[in-house]
């Protein structure tokens, strides 16, 4: 039974805004100016103490079971800033003895002892940005290592005693064959990492690789062949011991998955700190200032340095849960989803799902609504057709 | 003397009485030329050298109030605008320069407007010379004895060639060029012999007899939200004030007149208007419907005897039905339709429905110009997005049973075993062209499924070809062929003949097999498969990509004659989704869902206005 007055554990998600070179890919913010380091480090301190007491948490006592130091590139921090960083989470936020402390590590950023030393900070969890093992593929999304640094990596994170070790990989690159995503994944599991992350390039707007596609500077991968690769790399891992929860992401046991993640995806609430980094609890969101200066600035003179506060309506917040639910294979939770929003599921939505089950895209089971294997692949399509007419 | 200064003072009563006394003092004229010659640029300049509206309320093409006008740079509503100027003898006249449309769905309007004038000046530029609109509407302004000052304009232009173009005037145009005025209205060149010409070259209106029953001619009017209808008139004889009690010819309906006065851009009211006289009236009459271009008023207690010759009711010939894109939008194009109506009386509409698009309303217009006037004004006046679909004609449809009927909306089109017959309206085309496209306009009208009935020389390269082509190839896209195979040297004008028996299909588009009938259209047999081609590959390039392969048909019955598929996706799947995405991409989706409040559904396909659009579309690039 749920006690309202205890509310479900929340995350706390650091952003580490500084890479060594921009991946043209990538639309995180990040900038490649490290002299702001320690600035920046003074002013995360600062947003922890400022915002212990302060923002749309002080209303209700969170307790904390994850803390996840994203970017950018949280790994030009050494052990010691990482520690700090630890340390003032600690003292400003009720995190609970066995968390789950996570760090995201660029493969040409590591050394052994700084992997030592993230283990000893209290880091249990370590993800590694791989991509691909493959040279020619790391050249093409511009990524600063080689394989040979990808292998390496992972096996000094094993001899630093991380047991919770996940790897992202990224396919549906330019020329890249069923064959070579294949040997990709191969080389993954090799290691038999806990969990991994299996992205299809995307070209978000903005970013350069986007501007190049847009001016013809490559030819982007076959969509079909893309589209295959989707179900060839659940089938794969699937028979790898690894089973998808979410879109992209797999694990080799449910205590594997990311349990940072997986608030994203279940509406739990979640504190972001670091410039851009977004926090959400119940209806409400708010984001930091997109930007190291601004963010550092305003916390000097004391203040939270949110840039923008949002409390989303009953509808805004039924559009979110199904977006982030159909992501998951578990899918949308009907039981919660009716409690949540006082309404019913059935009436709400079965009208525009019953085609899309006819179809073989979605299917429901029990207390469950989720998307088929192939469903997946239309993900965007299918949200769209759900919310639209969403009466409430 | 007329008193002046204060006189002109906008909002201020006339405070004389000698008005009808100085009729040598008026002057009443259009500008007519070709497209692009130059004619709101002077008529700009003519305005600012009169000095009736101050530097800092001017902007140019003062005349063209609608943006549709100045972006288009045609002008379709005319304007009428008095212009007091002292002449070099001394003399105060007043200049009423009456603007006229240009294209020639609204020919009826421009012979309207230039039956209200003495004179004309006729624009040619001086580079490009005489065009097709020059020569059209030189016959326009010579049939109503009109007095004609030829200008060339642009002489400042380094590709001007004043020589060729006063031989061109003389040649084809027949007129003296010796008495051609230069002019280049842009740099302000010649616009004082203008205004001097206009004085001492055209007539003073007819002093006809200010003291017998008023006949007026209305040549235009338009809806003033305070005011109602504002009837644009020119007097011919007699007289009309405020408190008389006037009636129109074609209808005896009455009304008490409330104001008169003329125009300075603003209007400038008046104790009364007497023959010869061009101004307005207001007379507390609602709708601008109630008012008929061409019409002739007179007093009630008075009438004259016989009306101004030359009134025809205008009548739609094409017509389109209208939906709103948005289903809540039907209650704001009622709205719409209603204000645009009050300011165009040649709009009709009624009540439609479609099983795909919903309510909306069936409108008659003068042409497809018109249409799209009528389109883009209701979309920018009023800010709805609309669906039009394909125009038709009226067919006249005569049943097995002997019973005919007339039909405009392919919905009604009765089926095909229970019709005996179908006829078409036949035009009579008059087209104008330098004889050396006459092959490119003879292969364009045989290609209509027009006949070529005559063709005569007017000018030793000038020549007028005489077409009776069905009038249903004429509204599809008829005029922007013409003009682009003479190169914009055709002119055209039409008028409806007869009906002619004719082979008619309804051809229907399908998606994925279900019919979207606001997409239906009624052709011609010999046109269907091309036109149901057409339409196919138009909406292939505009409905996007969805999950599933969209199959798109054009059939007669149950016969399909064109067909093309819309490619699915392979996948459409956001890759990441993390704390800093979903919002994001949830006002991605909240866009996405406003914009498909602009889409229609058709089974499970949503189909975009621009599908909708292309479909109507007649360009052929």
């Amino acid at each position: 039974m749920e006690n309202p007055c205890q509310a479900e554990p929340a995350g706390i998600y650091v952003h580490i805004p500084f890479c060594v070179w921009k991946c043209p890919y990538c639309d995180f913010y990040s900038i490649t100016d490290m002299s702001l380091k320690e600035a920046f480090l003074g002013a995360l301190l600062d947003e922890m103490q400022i915002g212990k007491e302060t923002g749309f948490f002080q209303k209700t006592r969170f307790s904390y079971d994850t803390l996840y130091i994203g970017g950018g590139t949280p790994s030009v921090l050494d052990a010691e800033q990482i520690s700090r960083i630890i340390e003032a989470a600690c003292r400003s936020f009720q995190i609970l003895s066995d968390a789950e402390i996570t760090i995201e590590v660029n493969p040409g950023t590591v050394t052994p002892e700084q992997l030592r030393g993230y283990r000893h900070a209290g880091v249990n969890r370590i993800n590694i940005g791989v991509q691909s093992f493959q040279d020619a593929n790391l050249k093409f999304l511009g990524r600063i290592h080689s394989a040979q640094n990808a292998h390496l990596a992972i096996r000094q994170a094993r001899d630093a005693g991380f047991e919770n070790l996940g790897l992202d990989l990224i396919y549906g690159i330019p020329g890249q064959s069923e064959k070579s995503w294949l040997a990709d994944l191969h080389r993954a599991v090799a290691y038999r990492p806990e969990h991994l992350s299996c992205y299809m390039l995307t070209f978000e707007s903005g970013t350069q690789m986007d501007d190049d596609r847009k001016k013809g500077r490559f030819c982007p991968a076959d969509e079909a062949l893309t589209a295959r690769l989707f179900e060839t790399t659940i089938s794969f891992l699937e028979d790898h011991g690894y089973a998808q929860y979410e879109i992209s992401n797999f694990a080799r046991s449910v205590s594997k998955r990311s349990r940072h993640n997986q608030k994203y995806w279940t509406d739990a609430p979640y504190r972001g700190l670091g410039p851009s980094a977004h926090s959400f609890a119940e209806a409400r969101r708010c984001w930091n200032f997109r930007s190291v200066k601004k963010y550092v600035e305003t916390l000097s003179t004391g203040k939270l340095p949110i840039e923008e506060k949002e409390t989303l309506t009953r509808e805004q917040r039924i559009l979110e849960t199904i977006y982030t639910g159909l992501r998951k294979t578990y899918g949308i939770d009907i039981d919660k989803f009716n409690k949540k929003f006082s309404t019913n599921f059935e009436e709400i939505l079965g009208e525009r799902i019953m085609p899309l089950e006819e179809k073989g895209l979605i299917q429901r089971s029990q207390n469950r609504c989720f998307l088929s294997r192939r469903g997946m692949l239309f993900f965007d399509s299918i949200v769209s057709i759900l919310v639209q007419e969403c009466k409430n | 003397m007329i008193p002046q200064n204060s006189f002109f003072e906008a909002g201020r009563e006339c405070s004389s009485g000698d008005f009808e006394l100085n009729m040598k003092n008026i002057r009443n004229f259009s500008i007519i030329a070709h497209i692009d010659h130059g004619k709101s640029t002077l008529a700009d300049r003519l305005i600012q050298a009169t000095d009736i509206i101050s530097d800092r309320d001017f902007h140019d093409q003062i005349l063209d109030s609608m943006d549709i006008e100045r972006e288009r740079g045609i002008t379709i509503k005319s304007q009428t605008v008095c212009l007091p100027y002292t002449a070099k003898d001394g003399q105060t006249y007043f200049l009423n320069l009456i603007d006229t449309p240009g294209h020639v769905d609204f020919s009826y309007e421009v012979s309207r407007a230039l039956a209200s004038c003495e004179g004309a000046l006729l624009l040619v530029d001086a580079s490009q010379g005489v065009e097709a609109q020059t020569l059209a509407n030189l016959y326009l302004a010579l049939e109503h004895d009109l007095e004609i000052i030829p200008v060339i304009n642009k002489i400042d232009l380094p590709s001007a060639d004043i020589e060729r173009v006063r031989k061109q005037i003389e040649d084809d145009l027949g007129l003296d060029s010796e008495t051609a005025i230069l002019a280049s209205a842009k740099d302000g060149i010649g616009i004082e012999d203008v205004l001097e010409g206009i004085v001492n070259r055209l007539p003073p209106p007819l002093s006809g007899d200010a003291e017998a029953p008023l006949k007026a001619l209305i040549f235009d009017s338009h809806y003033d939200p305070f005011r109602g209808t504002i009837v644009h008139l020119r007097v011919s004889q007699g007289k009309i004030k405020a408190g008389d009690v006037i009636s129109f010819m074609s209808n005896n309906a009455s009304y008490k007149v409330e104001e008169v006065g003329i125009f300075q851009i603003v209007r400038v009211p008046a104790k009364s208007l007497s023959a010869g006289q061009v101004g307005y009236m207001i007379a507390g009459i609602k709708t601008v419907s109630d008012t008929r271009c061409g019409d002739t008023i007179t007093l009630k207690k008075q009438p004259c005897d016989s009306p101004m010759s030359g009134f025809k009711e205008t009548k739609p010939v094409v017509f389109s039905s209208i939906y709103p894109v948005a289903s809540d939008g039907y209650e704001d194009l009622v709205i719409a339709l209603e204000k645009l109506k009050l300011n165009d009386a040649s709009l009709i509409y009624e009540k439609d429905s479609s099983a795909a698009l919903g309510f909306g309303f069936r409108c008659g217009f003068l042409g497809l110009l018109h249409l799209e006037v009528v389109q883009e004004r209701l979309e920018r006046e009023y800010d709805l997005s609309l669906i039009l679909t394909a125009p038709s004609v009226q067919y006249e449809i005569i049943m097995n049973d002997g019973s005919s009927e007339i039909i405009d909306n392919p919905a009604l089109y009765p089926d095909p075993t229970r019709i005996q017959t179908t006829k078409e309206p036949f035009i009579r085309a008059a087209i104008i062209i330098p004889d050396r496209y006459m092959g490119a306009v003879m292969s364009l009208c045989l290609e209509r499924r027009g006949i070529n009935k005559n063709y005569q020389y007017l000018t030793n390269n000038r020549l007028e070809m005489i077409f009776e082509i069905p009038l249903a190839e004429v509204v599809y896209d008829f005029y922007d062929r013409l003009k682009s195979v003479t190169q914009g040297y055709g002119s055209f004008d039409y008028d409806i003949i007869d009906y002619r028996e004719t082979d008619l299909v309804k051809t229907d588009i399908l998606i994925n097999g279900e019919r979207v009938d606001a997409l239906s259209q009624l052709v011609h047999r010999d046109r269907s498969v091309e036109r149901a081609r057409l339409a196919c590959e138009r909406l292939r390039d505009e409905i996007p990509r969805q999950m599933f392969k969209i199959a798109i048909q054009g059939a007669i019955g149950a016969k399909i004659i064109a067909r093309k598929t819309v490619s699915p996706f392979r996948k459409d799947v956001t890759a990441k989704c993390y704390g800093g995405d979903i919002s994001r991409k949830r006002k991605l989706l909240e866009k996405q869902k406003k914009g498909k409040k602009r889409m229609k559904m058709v089974g499970q396909v949503m189909i975009p206005q621009a599908a909708f659009l292309s479909v109507l579309k007649t360009d052929n690039s």
